[in-house]
């Protein structure tokens, strides 16, 4: 038989750390802060939503970028948040997550060779998205002294004449970094001066602390080069929904809009009927859960300070980064260590890129009870650790 | 301050004192002031617990009790709610908007006892005009808590 399978997908490595993964998930009395989606039910007033338009029949396909109406209050989202304008009709597609938006604004920009600039530790998806779209993935090593913030002066040493999309992560999956509006200006006055384009992916732009998001696309001379990723996922809790929409100039998102067309059709017609209303009145939820969020941000802080762990203050998303480098372990045996010894899951920086080494990710989309207890296990283990050394 | 406080120890009164002062990232004298000066104001009423008496075996019957009553002159209603909500067995009282004029909550062993105290007691007050008894069946939530136990976390263990 003839080998079945594409070469480049087969080049195309998993994720080391699959297995740790797969442990941890079979694991019954493990407890976890290695989840990356909220704790909260998507608010009840969304979810039945959902359930009307399943009682009045609407099982139909919506056009393909998306039901009208969402499209609207995703204009009027974009605008009233963030400053930015755009044409529900041509700069707007409704996509199955913000994973489809990521993938296919890539597909509709990148010819082959073309360099893409992925800042990393970052969310897992963009190196393949950039493969699988003919692109050259070209990885910036964040750093924690800079907070794991992008610096223009990275984004500079990694140009090249290839160099076609920068992607900006932030808040950032699985740092919790932020970028304030100097960062971002340094930031545009490279791309503009450079001619590149920008995926920003802002999926946790609802969920920052003390800072208000900022879309490096209402930048001057930004819009027209910048494709804007959101969704309900994070803000909204509603994960399992699949739903996030990209804006961008029309010239882009009539190219995206084909590939969605011919791969996706649209995106799930109960959700989009949910998600209108998520966006008509769900404002007061997404501010309770991030002051709920915010509460653990600062208990788990204080508690990793506490016990002699490294930690910058994350202002972003529900994440903290934690340096683990004084025990002289990689991320990956300390998690797995962890996980043994007092059967707790974190995730090891490296699942996010090799510049992740030295850190773990621990999530704060927890109850404070679950919190609690995960963190006097951890304290255990650091204790014995520290005995040993 | 206060709001954020009130907010936190309404869901639980319990909470650790250091706790809560690094979740509101306030220093911990400050809250223990505000504290106090929130129950010597009346703010904060007490600090009791949410039972779900069904599952204890003790018998408990409650009642929700519509009352007509005729306002005292000069008084108005405050009189009469106080002649009621004096009696132990009440648990709480409402002035209401609409057909009636008290939500009278009665918390009793037994039928027999909400029942005698809605014919001997209540409805002998004077200003008292007419009583409309409901028993509740079955407790479903109560101080924004729903009282079936809470789903399992079911989201996969890990997950980037």
């Amino acid at each position: 038989m003839r080998n079945p399978l594409s070469k480049q997908i087969v080049e195309i490595e998993p994720s080391g750390i699959r297995k740790f993964f797969d442990i941890v998930n079979e694991m019954e009395d493990a407890i976890s802060l290695g989840v990356g989606e909220p704790d909260f039910d998507t608010p009840w007033h969304i979810r039945e939503e959902g359930i009307y338009s399943l009682e009045k029949g609407r099982t139909f396909y919506t056009s393909n970028a998306g039901l009208k109406e969402l499209k609207i209050e995703i204009s009027r989202y974009m605008e009233r948040k963030f400053h930015l304008e755009y044409d529900y009709n041509h700069e707007i597609i409704v996509t199955v997550g913000g994973s489809e938006a990521i993938d296919i604004a890539m597909r509709a920009m990148l010819d082959p060779g073309d360099e893409v600039l992925i800042p990393q530790p970052s969310f897992v998806c963009y190196p393949p998205c950039a493969l699988l779209a003919g692109g050259k993935p070209v990885i910036i090593e964040l750093k924690e002294e800079n907070e794991f913030r992008l610096t223009a002066e990275e984004v500079l040493a990694a140009i090249t004449p290839k160099t076609k999309i920068l992607v900006l992560p932030f808040p950032n999956n699985p740092t919790g970094s932020v970028m304030e509006k100097e960062d971002l200006e340094a930031i545009a006055k490279v791309v503009i001066e450079h001619d590149l384009f920008v995926i920003s992916d802002e999926i946790y732009s609802e969920l920052t602390y003390g800072f208000s998001h900022i879309s490096i696309a209402s930048l001057p001379g930004m819009q027209e080069r910048t494709i804007t990723i959101n969704g309900f996922s994070k803000s909204y809790a509603m994960t399992g929904w699949r739903l996030g929409y990209a804006c961008g100039p029309r010239e882009i998102m009539e190219q995206m809009l084909k590939i969605h067309q011919f791969a996706i059709m649209c995106a799930p017609t109960t959700s989009q009927y949910a998600a209108v209303e998520a966006l008509k009145n769900g404002d007061s939820d997404v501010e309770k859960m991030r002051q709920e969020y915010d509460g653990r941000r600062r208990y788990l802080l204080h508690r990793l300070r506490e016990m002699g762990i490294e930690c910058f203050e994350p202002y972003g998303a529900f994440y903290m980064f934690p340096s683990i480098k004084q025990f002289g372990m990689t991320s990956e045996e300390f998690a797995k260590q962890l996980l043994e010894k007092e059967k707790v899951a974190v995730v090891p920086g490296t699942a996010f890129g090799a510049s992740g080494e030295g850190f773990l990710r621990i999530s704060y989309a927890y109850s404070l009870e679950d919190l609690k207890a995960a963190l006097e296990r951890i304290e255990n283990f650091v204790r014995t650790l520290k005995r040993e050394q | 301050m206060r709001e954020k406080i009130l907010t936190v120890i309404e869901k639980n009164s319990r909470i650790d004192l250091k706790e809560l002062a690094i979740i509101l990232g306030v220093d911990e004298a400050a809250i223990l002031n505000e504290l106090a000066a929130m129950e010597k104001e009346h703010v904060i009423c007490g600090y009791h617990t949410l039972i779900n008496w069904d599952k204890t075996g003790v018998e408990k019957v409650m009642a929700m009790i519509e009352v007509r009553v005729t306002p005292q002159r000069g008084m108005g209603f405050d009189k009469v709610a106080e002649r009621i909500y004096n009696y132990p067995e009440v648990e709480s009282v409402y002035l209401i908007s609409g057909s009636f004029d008290f939500m009278v909550v009665l918390d009793g062993k037994n039928l027999r006892e909400v029942s005698q105290f809605v014919s001997e007691k209540l409805s002998t007050l004077d200003s008292v005009l007419s009583t409309k008894t409901n028993f509740i069946l079955k407790k479903y939530k109560d101080h924004g808590t729903i009282m079936a136990e809470p789903p399992k976390d079911e989201r996969m263990k890990i997950a980037p």
